[in-house]
């Protein structure tokens, strides 16, 4: 059966976008705006570039959506845990 | 079924990822899953820790990220390697799979080697200077936990990778085992990337 020839990922192309995006991150720490305006650019950066991990490296743009959903699962955790947290932050 | 079939049904969305062929990395997600629980549950408390705490120090200004940096370009590199590594065993190229494979076990190693004079660099120089210990601020103690978390991690897969690719060279090991062991590399290079961000330019 002559199957091996599906569409392989471009990985060298998402090698230099992890790349861009890191130098992008060191960048964006030394601007001079606020710090709040900072933290918000690096959490997008990173969310970004862990994405392109888990969709290309780790093949997830190519399988089932329940295979997706199995790992977005922990991030329901998360937020949970944030929101279990905020009252123990909040009142300060 | 052969392994490049496997492999084809890995990669093409019409074929269940719950055929037995597909076993091991469906185990393997769900084990990552709940490894992220961990990973997740250390960063956000570490989160909470920190907009609780009144005295937490700049990271940048204590931990250095110039090292870090080299660290994280590191490891994105094993990464390339280990999707190269299973591109050649999936086109039936063993020398260049053992070529990649090797590649990334070094990288893995060169890691740790960083990540263990890092250490020793902030318990017995830079921390000190700061008066801060780990058992004295939880600046300290989260990131020895969360880093020191991370490279175990990092350890087991450089022991992991070994085995697969030893397993391979015997025969034993087939496409499908390399993509289940690229699947948890991966991952430990996913949490890096937001260690990086949270831990050290955050």
């Amino acid at each position: 059966m002559a199957t091996t020839a599906h569409k392989e990922p471009n990985y060298i192309g998402v090698f230099w976008w992890l790349l861009v995006l890191t130098i992008i991150e060191l960048g964006v720490i030394y601007l001079p705006i606020a710090k709040i305006a900072i933290a918000a650019m690096l959490v997008v950066l990173a969310i970004s570039k862990a994405a392109l991990v888990a969709l290309y490296f780790m093949h997830l743009k190519f399988e089932r959506l329940t295979l997706g959903l199995v790992a977005l699962s922990p991030f329901i955790l998360c937020v949970f845990l944030i929101l279990m947290l905020m009252p123990d932050i909040f009142p300060r | 079924m052969s392994d490049a079939v496997a492999v084809h049904a890995a990669v093409e969305p019409q074929e269940s990822p719950l055929t037995p062929e597909n076993w091991g990395k469906l185990g393997m997600w769900l084990f990552l899953a709940g490894d992220a629980m961990s990973f997740g549950c250390l960063i956000v408390g570490y989160g909470i820790l920190r907009y609780a705490s009144d005295s937490w120090p700049v990271p940048a200004e204590i931990l250095g990220i110039n090292l870090t940096a080299l660290m994280t370009f590191l490891l994105i590199v094993s990464s390339v390697t280990m999707v190269l590594s299973l591109s050649a065993i999936q086109h039936g190229d063993r020398a260049k799979f053992k070529k990649f494979m090797g590649l990334t076990i070094l990288g893995g190693l060169i890691f740790l080697g960083l990540q263990a004079y890092e250490w020793t660099h902030l318990i017995t120089e830079t921390l000190p200077h700061h008066n801060l210990s780990f058992s004295t601020h939880l600046f300290a103690t989260t990131f020895f936990v969360l880093t020191g978390f991370h490279g175990m991690h990092v350890t087991g897969g450089v022991i992991y990778n070994t085995c697969v690719l030893a397993a391979v060279l015997r025969g034993r090991y087939g496409p499908k085992h390399v993509e289940i062991a690229g699947l948890y590399w991966h991952f430990v290079d996913l949490v890096w990337i937001l260690i990086f961000t949270f831990v050290y330019l955050l």
